[in-house]
């Protein structure tokens, strides 16, 4: 290639309408000024301790340990952030970036809803106009999250086309970026798209591993075996693997949302499943047909709910570096119920994804093993549709 | 040389934009044959994608009938075929990069070339990023058509010095559709380009009255016309080719 920038191996690249790439020129500019730039590092680094309520602990699962008899579990806990999930260390990063830019209007996709509503925080602290485009069938899923978006003053796109998930969300945020750019920056709530953002997200969300290996290194005095994280566009699980990558021992997990099962159509996940292709700005996998067409995913997890994976995954899948494997809607299920009653945390569904993998492997380690599972975010959200997964309607 | 240049050898060009499969095949051949009938210079054929993030609503809706209708690459490659048995105007494809890479680039353009094909439009493919088929492209004669926007400015010379067949320039912001007024400074972009490149350009996205074909085409070498063709199969399904047909020949004789 010409052009190097932004590759993780054969995955990444800038696969966007001729319209958006001096949007993504401009943006990668302003990123390589500010990311060495004191005041905004000042900046973001008081957001995040004030604001946000970093750095968030990583918790000893002592209960679940003892129940499950083998490696000893830390949770990070990045459903104690404000707004409930890890998507606020990213939003942060990237508003203040927006706002350093000049530009006055911040525009996301959002899945389970938890990226809208930090980036409708983040709008609201800084003063800026948001648009948070959101599929039909998820504003559904995810009312709540739907209420807390406008209630923050922003207003919530419902997307119609095409299967009316997190997917559909991204092409329609992309497709108003390209009717308004001067004044807009396209808030990008994961480790996908276009380059820079692959590397815009990691680099925001990498302070969950650098934080995870401070305070393991406190606790226990050395690195975890493993890191466990959910997968769905892949932003919380690079954040938990990134410090880690150069460190070999520690293995890193991603959990795919596989639904009904990967052997099934009614799936999401992508490295289980899918094949190399190019949409939504990169190359990557993708759950797709023989001939292309993107294929419509599912998962009982709004947030995982999407056909492609981050080019950076894809790449640690290819040299081996990371392992990615299936978690199904009724692991997932009974993982949330797990930890409610045995912690009294009550994980996203997604994040249940990240504790149902380590239930299957923790017994099958010694105990003096670590693992720790990033618990992305917190499952109120998710209540009403768990309930009606169980068969019982309760509304919000 | 480009096949594509004799599309420009008959005053103005008009290129008429059609989703193939949309509502079945043998609509899109007709639809074609009429277009062509009535003064068509250029048939782009859409190879509809499940998530075309560059489409407004009226040609995402096209894709999702004929993807509904069980439309498939390989179809509309034996579709091309047929055509190109009275069908003797350029025909270039237009569709999402995903489409053409996941065939096979070369199996994909060697296809191309066999059949009749002699350019394909991409409009997730940047220039950064034109390497992914440039080659494969070169090699069968198939001419990759670049794409230069609103926001191309600074980018636009060395775009054109590259450009094969035609250059399509993006007339507004935003997606396909048709637009009530159109506010880009078109004629300082086709000043870049004919700086740089000896090859013709037309413009396209908006474009659906004869006065805005007009105004278009005297800018530059020709007007693009596709969501308000859409708009006629979905309308009128499988009767639209004679309106197609009329519609092309009020176009064709405002820009002449």
């Amino acid at each position: 290639m010409t052009n190097p920038k932004g590759r993780f191996g054969v995955h990444g690249g800038q696969y966007i309408p001729e319209t958006l790439m001096n949007a993504v020129i401009e943006l990668e500019k302003a990123y390589d000024h500010y990311k060495n730039d004191p005041e905004f590092n000042r900046e973001l680094q008081e957001l995040l301790n004030e604001y946000a309520g970093r750095p968030s602990r990583l918790y000893y699962a002592e209960k679940m340990t003892k129940d499950l008899g083998g490696a000893k579990i830390y949770l990070k806990r990045e459903d104690l952030n404000h707004t409930g999930s890890h998507k606020i260390n990213n939003v942060l990063g990237q508003a203040l970036l927006a706002k350093k830019m000049g530009k006055t209007r911040l525009i996301a996709e959002t899945g389970a809803g938890q990226h809208g509503v930090a980036t409708a925080t983040a709008a609201a602290l800084m003063g800026m106009e948001c648009v948070v485009f959101m599929g039909e069938e998820d504003t559904k899923r995810q009312a709540l999250n739907v209420y807390r978006m406008r209630l923050l003053g922003a207003s919530v796109v419902p997307v119609k086309s095409g299967t009316a998930t997190l997917k559909d969300a991204v092409s329609e945020a992309m497709r108003e970026w390209t009717s308004r750019i001067d004044d807009t920056h396209y808030c990008l709530g994961s480790v996908m798209g276009p380059h820079p953002f692959p590397t815009i997200v990691r680099d925001f969300q990498s302070v969950i591993s650098k934080e995870i290996k401070e305070q393991i290194l406190e606790k226990e005095g050395r690195l975890p075996d493993a890191v466990i994280a959910c997968v769905g566009g892949g932003s919380n699980a690079i954040g938990t693997f990134y410090n880690f990558i150069e460190d070999k021992d520690v293995k890193l997990i991603g959990c795919e949302a596989a639904g009904r099962g990967i052997d099934t159509f009614e799936t999401a996940a992508t490295v289980n499943t899918g094949r190399l292709g190019i949409f939504h700005g990169m190359k990557s996998y993708f759950c797709q047909d023989e001939y292309g067409q993107i294929a419509p995913v599912y998962s009982i997890s709004a947030g995982l709910d999407y056909p492609g994976i981050g080019p950076e995954h894809a790449y640690l899948h290819d040299i081996h570096r990371a392992e990615y494997v299936p978690v199904n809607d009724d692991e997932a299920v009974n993982a949330f119920e797990y930890l409610s009653k045995c912690e009294g945390i009550i994980p996203a569904i997604e994040s249940a994804h990240a504790v149902a993998h380590a239930m299957k492997i923790a017994p099958t380690m010694d105990k003096d093993k670590i693992i720790v599972i990033t618990i992305s975010g917190r499952g109120d959200k998710d209540c009403a549709a768990i309930a009606r997964y169980r068969g019982e309607d309760i509304h919000e | 040389m480009s096949n594509i240049k004799k599309a420009f050898e008959n005053g103005k060009a008009f290129i008429a934009f059609i989703t193939c499969g949309d509502p079945d095949l043998e609509t899109t051949g007709n639809a074609v044959r009429e277009a062509v009938k009535n003064g068509a210079d250029l048939i782009e054929l859409g190879i509809p994608f499940s998530d075309p993030t560059a489409e407004g609503p009226v040609i995402q809706g096209a894709n999702l009938r004929a993807l509904n209708g069980g439309i498939t690459t390989d179809k509309i490659f034996e579709f091309v075929r047929d055509l190109r048995k009275d069908v003797s105007i350029p025909l270039v494809f237009m569709t999402y990069a995903n489409v053409v890479y996941s065939y096979g680039a070369e199996k994909f353009i060697s296809t191309c070339n066999e059949i009749g094909i002699d350019g394909i439009i991409l409009p997730d493919l940047p220039f950064e990023e034109k390497e992914e088929f440039s080659d494969v492209c070169d090699k069968y004669d198939v001419d990759l058509i670049s794409l230069i926007a609103p926001t191309s400015e600074n980018r636009i010379a060395m775009i054109a010095k590259e450009a094969k067949g035609f250059l399509y320039i993006v007339s507004s912001l935003g997606v396909t559709g048709a637009r009530s007024e159109i506010t880009t400074d078109l004629n300082s972009i086709v000043n870049v380009v004919r700086e740089n490149t000896d090859i013709p350009c037309a413009i396209g996205f908006g474009i659906s009255t004869p006065a805005q074909a007009e105004k278009m085409a005297s800018l530059s070498d020709g007007a693009i016309v596709g969501s308000a063709i859409v708009k006629l199969l979905e309308k009128h399904g499988k009767d639209a080719p004679k309106y197609i047909g009329e519609y092309v020949r009020s176009m064709k004789e405002a820009i002449a």
